[in-house]
Formats: C-alpha cells, structure tokens, sequence
C-alpha cells in the first residue's frame, strides 16, 4: 500500500504531466506492464507462504526531497535512484549504468553529490535529497542550466542531469578553479555524445561570472 | 538484487553481534561496491547491517600517530588537513581512485574490504574460485590485460583494485578491529592476504569483525612524496600499475624510502627490497633505474599483461623522480 505522501507526490507531478501525454501514457502502461509481467505464481505465493510474503515487507523511511519532507515506505533493496523514479515519479534523475560507472544518477545527499544507484532510500533516513527536479528557483533555471543551454553542453541530454548535478557540486566544493581541475572533478560523469569541452565552458562561465551556485 | 532484511544497529556491540550470530550478514557503510557485487548477484546477502550511524568518523593527532575512523569518508580524508600536511601521499592516492560522487560514499573501511575487479569475478556465468572456491580461473587462460604480476597463485591472479590501500601500505599504518573476541591490532600489511589455495579469502578478518580505524605513525614523508597512477584513461578508472613513492631526502642523501604499487597483485604490494636499494644512496635516475629493478625482478607476466613489468619498471622511476623533484 502507497502511503497518503507518496500518493500526494505521485498526484503533484501528475498534474504537472497533463500536458505531457506522452510522458504521462509511459508511466501509466509501464506501471500496467509490470503487473501484468508479474509471475502469477509469485503473487500466489506472496499471498500464502509467511516466507516469501515477508520478502516484499517494506520499511519506513523519512527524508526531505527538494525541500518537501515525506514518509516514504520502501522494500530496503530499493535504491535511492529506483526510489525517486519508480516510486516518486522524479524522472530527472536518469538510469545509465546502474553501477556506478556513468554517474547519470547523481543527486545532492546533505548537499553533496553522490551516486543514487549504489545507496540504499533506507540508508538515507532523514537525510536531505535534492534531484535536478529541485535546483530551479521556479520558472527561473539554475545558472548552470542556463550555460549548459548557451554553451550547447549536450546533444542527446540523457547525461545532462548528472551532469548539471555534478557541476554544481564541482563549484560548490572548491573544484573548479581551472579547465583541468574541472575534467578530473567531473570525471564521474560519463557523456558518451561528447560534449565534454561544451561542459566545461559552461561550469568556467558560470564559476568566472561570479554567480552564487 | 535479491532481497534481504535491513537493520541499522544503535552500538558497535549490537552491529557485531548481528553480523556475528547470522552467517548470511554482512555489514554495509558506503555500498558502492557491496551494491554492486549484490546487483551483479555477485554477494548474495540476506541481512545488511548498516553501520553509517556508529561514531567511527573522526580524525585525530594522538603524539604524532594520526587516528582516522573507519568511517570517515574518502573525499573528507583527502581533503583534511591533517592529511594534507602530515600524510600528503595518502591525500593524492585518495583523490586518484574512483570519482568525488563515489569518494562521497566510500568509507576508509568500505575501501579497504572492496573486492576485486576481475571480470570473471563479476560474471557469474564464468568460473573464478574466488566467486566459487574450487569453480577454475576464468582469467589465467582468458583475457588477463588488467591481471597480476606478484605474488599470484595457480587458482587466482586478480589484483586489489584499491589506491588508498597502496599508500596505506606505504605509510607503515595499523588497521584497528573489533570482533565478538575482542580488539586486536593488525599491520596493514599483514591485512591482506595473497590468493594462495583460498583466493576467497581477500583478508585476515574473522566473521562478525569490524575495521574501526586505522592509524598512521610519524614519520618524515612530508615533502618528497608521489602518487603515479597509469590507466586507460586520463581519469575514473582503474590503475594498470600505480606507485606510492616517498622519500626523506637529507642533505642531498635518501635517509629513508617508501614504495608501494597497486594494480599489480591481489593486495597492495609494498617492496621492500627496492626500498632498501634506495637508503643512503642519493636521488638520482641511475639509483632509482636499479631500484626499480630490484622491484620488479621477480615480475611474471601472463599472455595479455606482458607489458606490465616493463610499465612497472618505467612507472617506479618516474614516480621516484617525481618525488625526488617536488
């Protein structure tokens, strides 16, 4: 059962979706096709067998997400990453290789970044999570979402949130002090359409404009 | 992933306990890599025990000896100052492994129990007898270009991916444990082991015991000190070979030298030999060509690392340089 936060989220975004068809029938048919791909045996057994029904117990956890707190309920193998996307609808944050390897999951933890896919949501009771969902200050985007637009800091964006991300983070600590200290710092972040020298540019533009990030 | 219980434990007492009592549990810190392996299906555990919330974060001089909790996070170690003045050569490995997203993450302990990166460790439709004591080496007869050239055996030739450990190991550090019998104290060194006839076996722990710190003596390695790693890529990615070189240079003689490599064996390899070549010599490129040639004599290579020893020979020199010119 989805407790009344979670639904009030899942509502909001919803809402935010409408003029979003496409998006929105994706999230619909895909929540649709996990059902009905679930093995009906594994549903029998859930419903009978104490052992396997216990497997799928969730645990409360509580955390503030882009400064709205919520009592979430999670199985404890969800990642932080599943758990914004599947669970929360927050599809900003991107799935790329899962492992730790590519860095499109990146969020801010207690104002740092980390990988979304290697922790565990029950790991980060109250804990503070800001997702690139979270870094416009309403209708006005981030200085380093505008100088990702204005410098073409991507082609296909799928890295792009990580990316962005990654560089406020890369400012914020202190390490974007020259064009190389920003490639070593960045290098968590994998773009595999290339547009690495674009995103430079923008972190240095937005680091020598004097911006507070 | 498969599915498990979670519990987060109030005291060190009751983590240990319950990993201890319960043969399927392990204890989880950062996770980067314990997430990994389980998504992999690599470590299946049934019960993690996170241990994120025990006061094992904090960073002290104690008499020159500097006490760093297990749980200090490698991108806070890097950057204290602490560190920084006293043990810059840690300072650099750190910030030479992984990404700041990971190094975020990462525990000093966490670092130091990764496992391996072999390939044939992670897939679990080849043999490996680390994975699966008694399955066969997927690597000896396959492709083996990130492999071992010291200290492998006949059942494993993986290496411990790790580059905090390399100058750890460099730096003469103490690894702090608890466990259900007790502290005791271990060499980091001795914390390893070599692959031998149980290459599941990547330490010395027993079940159910805790890294709860480690510690680093005095020493003189303030100024002279390099960390060189090689690797495919100029950032974020494994070493090929990689060298811890410190020297205490005095009037113009090497009084004492360190030297370390990781990527190279299935632990982090200190040389003691070479180390030795170098005491009371001065700084120059043809002592640091024969002491690299102490280090890499008993170097043995298989069909895709046979670049290794020579990469190791040249990459030795070039850190001893590096440090000698700081």
């Amino acid at each position: 059962m989805k407790n009344a936060q979670v639904m009030s989220a899942e509502n909001d975004q919803h809402k935010k979706d409408k003029q979003e068809g496409r998006r929105d029938f994706l999230k619909q048919s895909s929540a649709m096709m996990a059902l009905a791909l679930t093995p009906p045996l594994v549903i029998k057994a859930a419903a009978h067998d104490e052992a396997i029904a216990g497997i799928f117990e969730k645990m409360p956890v509580n955390m503030e997400i882009n400064g709205r707190k919520m009592q979430l309920s999670v199985e404890p193998r969800t990642t932080l990453l599943d758990l914004l996307r599947e669970q929360l609808a927050l599809t900003g944050t991107k799935k790329g290789c899962d492992h730790g390897q590519c860095g499109a999951c990146t969020v801010h933890v207690n104002g740092r970044r980390i990988n979304s896919c290697l922790t565990l949501a029950v790991m980060q009771e109250g804990n503070q999570v800001t997702t690139i969902e979270g870094i416009a200050n309403g209708d006005q985007l981030h200085p380093i979402q505008e100088a990702f637009i204005k410098h073409d800091g991507f082609q296909c964006g799928y890295c792009t949130p990580g990316q962005i991300m990654s560089a406020v983070a890369c400012i914020r600590e202190g390490h974007a002090d020259s064009p190389e200290q920003i490639r070593e710092f960045m290098s968590g972040n994998i773009c595999r359409c290339g547009a690495y020298d674009n995103i430079v540019n923008a972190i240095v533009d937005v680091k020598s404009g004097g911006k507070t990030v | 992933m498969n599915q498990f219980s979670y519990v987060r434990p109030a005291n060190l007492k009751a983590a240990i306990d319950a990993v201890a009592k319960d043969k399927s549990a392990r204890f989880i810190a950062g996770g980067t890599n314990l997430l990994d392996l389980m998504k992999s299906g690599v470590v299946t555990s049934e019960k993690l025990v996170d241990i994120n919330r025990l006061p094992l974060k904090d960073i002290q001089l104690n008499q020159g000896t500097l006490h760093i909790g297990a749980l200090v996070l490698n991108s806070d170690l890097a950057a204290h100052d602490l560190v920084k003045t006293h043990h810059p050569l840690l300072s650099q490995a750190l910030l030479a492994g992984a990404s700041q997203q990971l190094r975020n993450m990462a525990t000093v302990g966490g670092n130091m129990m990764q496992r391996t990166r072999c390939t044939y460790f992670y897939d679990t439709t080849m043999p490996c007898n680390k994975r699966t004591p008694n399955s066969g080496c997927g690597a000896i007869g396959g492709i083996n270009r990130m492999h071992a050239i010291f200290g492998a055996s006949d059942n494993c030739i993986a290496v411990h991916p790790s580059d905090m450990c390399v100058a750890l190991a460099a730096l003469d550090t103490t690894v702090l444990v608890t466990g259900p019998k007790g502290d005791r104290r271990i060499p980091f060194t001795d914390f390893h082991r070599l692959p031998g006839n149980t290459p599941q076996l990547d330490n010395n722990l027993g079940k159910g015991e805790l890294i709860t710190a480690v510690e680093i003596p005095a020493n003189h390695f303030t100024k002279n000190v390099y960390y060189l790693k090689v690797r495919d890529r100029a950032s974020y990615a494994f070493a090929l070979v990689s060298v811890a070189a410190a020297l205490d240079i005095r009037d113009g003689v090497i009084h004492e030298a360190r030297l370390a490599m990781g990527g190279v064996a299935h632990k982090p390899w200190r040389l003691p030999d070479a180390e030795k070549a170098l005491a009371g010599k001065a700084p120059t490129a043809e002592n640091f060509r024969i002491a690299a040639g102490v280090a890499t004599q008993s170097a043995k290579a298989y069909k895709h690392n046979m670049f290794k020893p020579a990469l190791a020979l040249n990459s030795i020199q070039t850190a001893l340089q590096k440090a000698a010119s700081v």
